[in-house]
């Protein structure tokens, strides 16, 4: 034994001492792993590092790298450089699907913003019953959206709607509304079904907001005379501001980039009259095969999402700053 | 080519089918304790096909030594499974190909030609639209399975009520009738929206009636922007305003069927399903006066003549083997087996002329005695039908062409309100990017 173990003091008698069970040397090396901050903070993200690699990192690397090459279902293409994205921007197809899907988000946000607003404000007062009424108001956005999509289609059907037929049966009307037969009319019915479900997430979350502010401001300003209006104005909103902002950002991104509940109500048309980016990059990429074009259509979005994220981060940035 | 009685006959096609040794040696061949054959197909418009096809798996699992299992998916879930399927390595060993997908997916498909080539000629050869749909290069892609025919079903009593006691010849005529149709509030019924069979279905066969075609005989020289064209949309624009349900914009595949069972629409052009399910379903579906109404309905084998003629486009079936299938070989033996006249002619029964088959023998067998009139006129279907980019080759390009819904979309343009030439301006604009790009 060339290293001395412990004890022995002045090399006197012999000792024996126990040597420390492996295991327990084991355990106390991986101790020290974890006391060393960057191996702990290392082991801990990694789980995380390794998901987003696989599930966002690579999708993503491998859809810029489909855009820019020429392949195709079972035929893996060569580069083509920008020749896809300029391909879709002489597209007129694309084109009615870039203005539709701001359109589409443009509208939705604002009525969802506007209408969860609305709610969140209603459900931030006292009544009986008032939790039931906040958990049935996610239902729309806890139901998939491709059952509830499928139920707003039965409503809108071009012979059997439900709200043609009241509407009818109610002297409303003499003739059919065309709600998705009309390529304007399908477009705010898309958006409708969009407010619909988007709209429950907007209110609980400004609810939540709204919960944060403290009452005595309110009492405060009620003394000063401000009515219901002046309340919310100076008092609400600003308050409220930053919680909306990431709200409004959550939301564009997820309305820009829809793609269930139009290809379920419409799948496009009429006329592509309500084809978004995500539906038709997905009727170019898989319908028609050509994966390469229909990465670069929806590439697209990235730009215009990072634009209007940045802006919008930017604002809060201001927002907390100030 | 005989149906019954004729052993002889079956035995020779058995063994140009390759199938006689299997039977012949009485047990199954040897394929890997465990084998497992995957086949993915559409859920058929008629049901009972599906429940025929299920009945067959297992018999099929005992003659091939391997479990066989069919999986059916919505039509419109084909091509992104089979896109998921190809680019993965893995999925179902045989896909149903509808159209000319087999064009389309052709790096990925195995040369079934042993397959596909003794079964023709053991059937009377197969129809020209599976030249178009399902050789590549000279090569079967996939086996002809079968063809989905077309017909105007109408009803019968509501035609008699306006004087019509024929279906109208010419477009001009079918416009009147429609008219009278629509005034009675039971118009012609089409769907124009955004789904894989009935818009294009008509929309094609409507545009080569008046003479117009997508590209010429090369295929890569766009030709819409033509007389013939520009006469049937501004056609259309008046027959959709005179005569159809204008809802069928927003319409797919499905919609005719309900509403024609419902009684909401005159005549529309459809498969045998709305006759077929009708006359299943006799109890549930019943006409105005409560009798059931497959008794009132007629089929009308093609939609009028235009002044170029009467075309049609029907849609092909095919099975295709994948080339990441490790079972290619029980994949082949399955076709095979699946295309013997015993196993075959059950499912074609059962389609009473909803699927056609593939082959011209098809046309000669006992069902078409026994089936109902209105059903006759599918006998002949897959004789009549052209193809996707026809009168050029029905290519990848033309299926692009057919996904973007160049040519429905023209029609939906024009009848929504834009001009006739703008709207074939528009489709000269998107073809040209897809044919001569």
């Amino acid at each position: 034994m060339k290293n001395p173990i412990a004890g022995g003091a002045g090399g006197a008698a012999r000792v024996e001492v126990a040597l420390p069970h492996p295991r327990t040397a084991q355990r106390r090396a991986f101790e020290r792993l974890l006391e060393n901050e960057r191996l702990l903070a290392f082991a801990l993200l990694s789980p995380t590092v390794v998901l987003l690699g696989a599930f966002i990192a690579y999708p993503f690397v491998m859809g810029v790298w489909f855009s820019l090459s020429s392949i195709s279902v079972g035929n893996p293409g060569e580069f083509v450089g920008l020749k896809n994205f300029i391909k879709a921007w002489n597209d007129s197809i694309f084109r009615t699907a870039f203005w539709n899907t701001t359109f589409y988000t443009f509208w939705a946000t604002i009525f969802k913003l506007a209408l969860g607003m609305w709610l969140a404000l209603l459900l931030n007062r006292h009544f009986r019953g008032k939790r039931l009424v906040r958990a049935s108001m996610l239902l729309p956005f806890i139901i998939p959206t491709v059952l509830s999509t499928f139920a707003w289609r039965w409503m809108f059907d071009p012979t059997f709607s439900v709200l043609n037929w009241t509407l009818y049966k109610s002297g409303f009307i003499v003739t059919k509304l065309p709600f998705l037969s009309n390529g304007e009319w399908a477009l705010w019915c898309a958006i409708v079904v969009n407010t619909w479900r988007g709209m429950p997430f907007f209110a609980i979350t400004l609810l939540a907001g709204l919960q944060t502010i403290n009452t005595d401001l309110h009492e405060a300003a009620s003394l000063d005379g401000a009515n219901g209006w002046k309340r919310f104005w100076h008092v609400t909103w600003p308050l409220l501001k930053p919680v909306t902002v990431v709200v409004v950002v959550f939301s564009i991104i997820q309305t820009f980039s829809d793609f269930q509940l139009i290809y379920v109500l419409t799948g496009g048309g009429p006329a592509n009259s309500t084809h978004l980016l995500a539906t038709y990059a997905y009727q170019i990429g898989v319908a028609a095969g050509l994966l390469g074009e229909g990465a670069a259509i929806s590439l697209f979005m990235l730009p215009v999402l990072f634009i209007v994220v940045w802006i919008q981060l930017r604002y809060l940035r201001r927002l907390e700053g100030a | 080519m005989a149906f019954q009685g004729d052993r002889m006959q079956r035995r020779t096609f058995l063994k140009s089918a390759g199938v006689a040794g299997i039977l012949a040696a009485g047990r199954a061949p040897a394929f890997a304790q465990g084998t497992k054959l995957h086949i993915v197909r559409w859920v058929d418009f008629i049901p009972e096909a599906d429940v025929e096809l299920k009945r067959q798996a297992p018999e099929a699992s005992k003659a091939l030594g391997a479990e066989v299992t069919f999986e059916f998916i919505n039509a419109n879930d084909l091509q992104p499974r089979i896109t998921a399927a190809i680019q993965s390595g893995s999925g179902a060993d045989i896909i149903q190909m509808l159209w000319n997908w087999p064009q389309l997916y052709a790096n990925a498909l195995v040369d079934v030609s042993d397959v596909a080539e003794p079964i023709g000629k053991a059937q009377g050869g197969y129809y020209d639209v599976f030249n178009a749909s399902a050789k590549v290069g000279g090569k079967w892609l996939a086996v002809p399975h079968g063809c989905g025919g077309n017909a105007v079903a109408y009803r019968r009593s509501w035609f008699n009520e306006i004087g019509v006691k024929e279906f109208p010849k010419t477009w001009d005529e079918y416009r009147e009738v429609g008219k009278k149709l629509k005034a009675k509030g039971k118009p012609v019924g089409q769907a124009l929206g955004h789904s894989f069979g009935d818009p294009p279905v008509f929309a094609y066969a409507f545009l080569w009636d008046f003479g117009g075609a997508e590209v010429d005989a090369s295929g890569k020289k766009v030709a819409i922007n033509s007389k013939g064209t520009l006469e049937s949309v501004k056609f259309l624009q008046t027959f959709w305003k005179d005569a159809c349900d204008e809802g069928g914009l927003a319409w797919d595949d499905t919609n005719n069927n309900r509403a024609f069972h419902a009684g909401e629409i005159g005549a529309t052009l459809n498969g045998a399903s709305i006759y077929i399910v009708a006359k299943r379903q006799k109890d549930k579906i019943k006409d105005e006066k409560g009798e059931p109404l497959y008794q009132d309905i007629e089929h009308a084998a093609l939609m009028p003549k235009g002044p170029a003629g009467q075309f049609a486009l029907y849609l092909p079936f095919q099975h295709s083997v994948m080339k990441y299938s490790k079972n290619q070989k029980l994949a082949k033996d399955f076709l095979k087996w699946l295309h013997q006249d015993a196993n075959y002619g059950k499912w074609f029964e059962v389609n009473e002329g909803y699927s056609v088959g593939a082959a011209k023998k098809w046309e000669d067998h006992p069902m078409w005695a026994k089936v109902d009139k209105p059903l006759q006129v599918f006998r002949q279907a897959a004789r009549l039908t052209r193809a996707f980019g026809h009168p050029g080759p029905a290519s990848a390009k033309a299926t692009e062409s057919y996904t973007k819904y160049v040519i429905v979309d023209m029609y939906a343009k024009a009848v929504q309100g834009m001009k006739a030439e703008d709207a074939v301006k528009w489709a000269e604009g998107e073809l040209k990017k897809i044919y001569e790009a």
